[in-house]
C-alpha cells in the first residue's frame, strides 16, 4: 500500500524516491531520506508502532510532533525514541516496544 | 559576548534569530523537529486576495534568511531542561549543554486531547498530526477520516485534507453537555467559524454557490440541508449527534455516532456506524510553556489566550533576567503574529546585550504586533486582545503590587 501524496494542487508534485531502507520488527521497509519513521511506516501501511507496556493494546502516533510520546519505539537498541521526530537512516533497526512481562503496577507499588 | 540561544525554530524563533543577527549578535537556534519552520510548515490556505499562504515556502524563506546571516540552526535537538546557574542560563540537550546570557523560549503550542472511547486505537490522531502528515511529510493519514471537534483549526485542516485528496466523511461536534453547550449550538459554532470563512478555496465556494442562500453562508461555504444537517466545503457537519465510540479490532475501522439528548444520553436505536480508517481529534491549542515553568516564571491562566501563559511584558521579557518568550507560548495566534513577536523579542535581546539606540524600533515593533493582530486572517480566540491586556495588568501588578 502506498499512501504518498505525490501530486498536490497547491504544494506541487513530488518524486517518489525510495532511497533508504530500514527494518521494523525484522521486516525491511523503504522510505525517503529525511522523513520521520512514523511517516515512512504509515506510507507503507503500518499504523501500529508498539503495544502498551501494561495493557498490551496497540498504539500508533497521536500528535505527530513530539508532544505525546505515544509513538515511542526502540531504534538501534535505544528504547523510547519518538518515531514522529526521528528521521530514517540507511540500515536503521527499529523495533516495537511490547507488553512487559510484569505489570507495571507491581513494581510501582513496591516503590511507594 | 556569549551567543544568544533560541529554543524553537518556528516563525517566532526564526524571526527573533534574524533580528538579533541583523543587529550583529551571534545566534544559536535549537529545535527538536527535523525541519525548520515549526507549525508554520503545515499551514496552507488561500488569502483573501486569492494568493496562497504556503507554510513550506514561508518556512524555507525564513530558514534561508537565517542561514545567510550565519545563524546556527541545530535541528533534531530536543531541549530537556533549562536552569540559571551563576547569572547564566544553562540549556541541556541529550548531546550538549549550552550557556547563554540571553535565552528566548519560542516553543509554540500543543494540542489538547479529547478522550473518546476507542481513542487509543492506531489511526486516531490529533488534527495537527493529520496536517503535518499530509502537508509536511506528504503521506495520507488515511483514505477516509472523521474529525471530532469543529473549530477554526479543524475546519482549516479538513479543507487541507480535501485538497490533498483525502476524504473527510464528516465533522462532528463534541458530545453535548452543560459545559460544551456553546460548542454544540449550530449557530454559535458556525459563528465561531467565521474567522476561517475566507480560507475556503474559491473552488469550493464555486462548487457550493448554487446552494448558498445568503452572504453569511456564502462567506462561510456552509449550506443547510433540513434533514442531513449542515455542510461546510461539502463536508457534512453533524450538529445533533455525537461520536459515542471509535471502533476497530487492531486499528480504526470507523466511528459510531448517535443522537443524544441535551443531557448527553444516547437515544436508543439512533446509533449509526460511519466507516473510516482514521479519526482526528480537535480539542484546541494551548501554549507549550513547560520550559518557562521549570525556569520558575510566574504563570497566569488566561482563557482568551488558550491557557496558562508565563508572565511577560510587551517587549517579550519575562520576570527572569535574560529570559524572553515569543510566539504561541504567549497565547494562541497565527504565524504572522508569532513572527512579529519574534522581531520584538530579538530587538529586546539586542538592547539588553548593550546595543544602543533601539528604543524607537522596539516601540514600533510592539505596535506592529497589534497591527498584525488586527489584520489576522485566522483568529483562534475572539477576545485575544482582552487576554493580552490582562497579562499587561498582571505585569504591572507584579512590579507595583
Ligand atoms: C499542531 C498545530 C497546528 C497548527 N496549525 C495552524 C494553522 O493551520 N494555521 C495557523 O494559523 N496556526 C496554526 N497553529 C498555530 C501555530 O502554532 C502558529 O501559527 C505559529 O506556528 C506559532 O509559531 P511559534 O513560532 O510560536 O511556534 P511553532 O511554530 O509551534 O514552533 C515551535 C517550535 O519549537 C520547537 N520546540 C518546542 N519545544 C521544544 C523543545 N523542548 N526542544 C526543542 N525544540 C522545541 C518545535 O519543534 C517547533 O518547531 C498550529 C499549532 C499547532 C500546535
Ligand atoms: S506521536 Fe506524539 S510524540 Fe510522536
Amino acid at each position: 500500500m502506498n499512501r504518498r501524496i505525490l501530486e498536490h494542487p497547491i504544494l506541487g508534485n513530488l518524486d517518489d524516491q525510495y532511497d533508504v531502507s530500514f527494518t521494523f520488527n525484522n521486516k525491511v521497509y523503504e522510505g525517503c531520506g529525511n522523513e520521520p519513521l512514523a511517516a515512512a511506516l504509515l506510507a507503507n501501511g503500518v499504523r501500529t508502532l508498539r503495544h502498551h507496556e501494561e495493557s498490551g493494546s496497540p498504539r500508533g502516533i497521536y500528535c505527530n510532533i513530539g508532544h505525546c510520546y505515544e509513538c515511542r519505539v526502540t531504534v538501534n537498541g535505544q528504547p523510547a525514541v519518538r518515531a514522529c521526530l526521528t528521521p530514517i537512516e540507511e540500515g536503521m533497526v527499529v523495533e516495537s516496544i511490547g507488553k512487559l512481562p510484569t505489570p507495571v503496577r507491581d513494581w510501582r507499588g513496591e516503590d511507594e | 559576548m556569549s551567543k544568544v540561544v533560541i529554543i524553537g525554530a518556528g516563525p517566532a524563533g526564526l524571526s527573533a534569530a534574524i533580528t538579533c543577527a541583523k543587529k550583529g549578535l551571534d545566534v544559536l537556534v535549537l529545535d527538536e523537529f527535523m525541519k525548520a519552520g515549526g507549525r508554520l510548515l503545515g499551514q496552507l490556505y488561500e488569502e483573501p486576495d486569492g494568493s496562497w499562504w504556503n507554510g513550506i515556502h514561508e518556512s524555507t524563506r525564513l530558514y534561508n534568511q537565517a542561514k545567510d546571516l550565519g545563524i546556527q540552526v541545530k535541528l533534531n535537538t530536543p531541549v530537556n531542561h533549562i536552569e540559571k546557574v551563576d547569572h547564566e542560563w544553562v540549556i541541556y540537550t541529550e548531546e550538549n549543554t549550552f550557556y547563554t546570557n540571553h535565552l528566548l523560549l519560542a516553543t509554540g503550542a500543543a494540542e489538547s486531547p479529547v478522550p473518546v472511547p476507542g481513542w487509543t486505537l492506531p489511526g486516531v490522531m490529533s488534527v495537527g498530526a493529520a496536517q503535518v502528515m499530509t502537508n509536511v511529510h506528504r503521506v495520507k493519514p488515511g483514505e477516509r477520516g472523521v474529525i471530532i471537534g469543529v473549530n477554526v483549526l479543524s475546519a482549516a485542516i479538513a479543507m487541507e485534507l480535501q485538497l490533498a485528496g483525502v476524504e473527510v466523511a464528516c465533522m462532528t461536534l463534541p458530545k453535548m453537555n452543560k459545559i460544551t453547550s456553546d460548542a454544540t449550538d449550530p449557530k454559535k459554532v458556525l459563528n465561531s467559524l467565521l474567522p476561517v470563512s475566507h480560507m475556503a478555496p474559491s473552488e469550493f465556494i464555486k462548487l457550493g454557490s448554487k446552494l448558498m442562500r445568503n452572504d453569511f453562508m456564502k462567506k462561510l461555504g456552509v449550506t443547510f440541508y433540513p434533514k442531513k444537517g449542515v455542510k461546510m466545503w461539502n463536508i457534512p457537519i453533524q450538529l445533533r449527534k455525537a461520536v459515542i465510540e471509535i471502533y476497530g479490532e487492531n486499528q480504526v475501522e470507523g466511528v459510531t455516532i448517535a443522537t443524544i439528548t441535551s443531557d448527553g444520553e444516547v437515544i436508543a436505536g439512533s446509533e449509526e456506524k460511519i466507516p473510516a480508517d482514521f479519526v482526528c481529534i480537535a480539542g484546541g491549542l494551548y501554549p507549550l510553556a513547560e520550559l518557562a515553568g521549570v525556569a520558575g516564571c510566574p504563570f497566569y491562566l488566561i482563557e482568551e489566550l488558550g491557557g496558562y501563559v508565563p508572565l511577560h511584558n510587551e517587549r517579550m521579557e519575562t520576570t527572569l533576567d535574560g529570559l524572553y518568550i515569543a510566539g504561541n507560548i504567549t497565547g494562541i495566534e497565527g504565524a504572522k503574529v508569532a513572527a512579529t513577536q519574534g522581531i520584538t523579542a530579538g530587538l529586546s535581546i539586542a538592547r539588553n546585550s548593550g546595543i544602543i539606540g533601539l528604543e524607537k524600533e522596539i516601540q514600533e515593533s510592539v505596535r506592529s504586533i497589534d497591527h498584525t493582530r488586527d489584520r489576522a486572517h485566522i483568529q483562534f480566540h475572539p477576545n485575544v486582545k482582552r487576554g493580552k491586556r490582562k497579562v499587561q495588568e498582571q505585569w504591572k501588578a507584579y512590579y507595583n503590587g
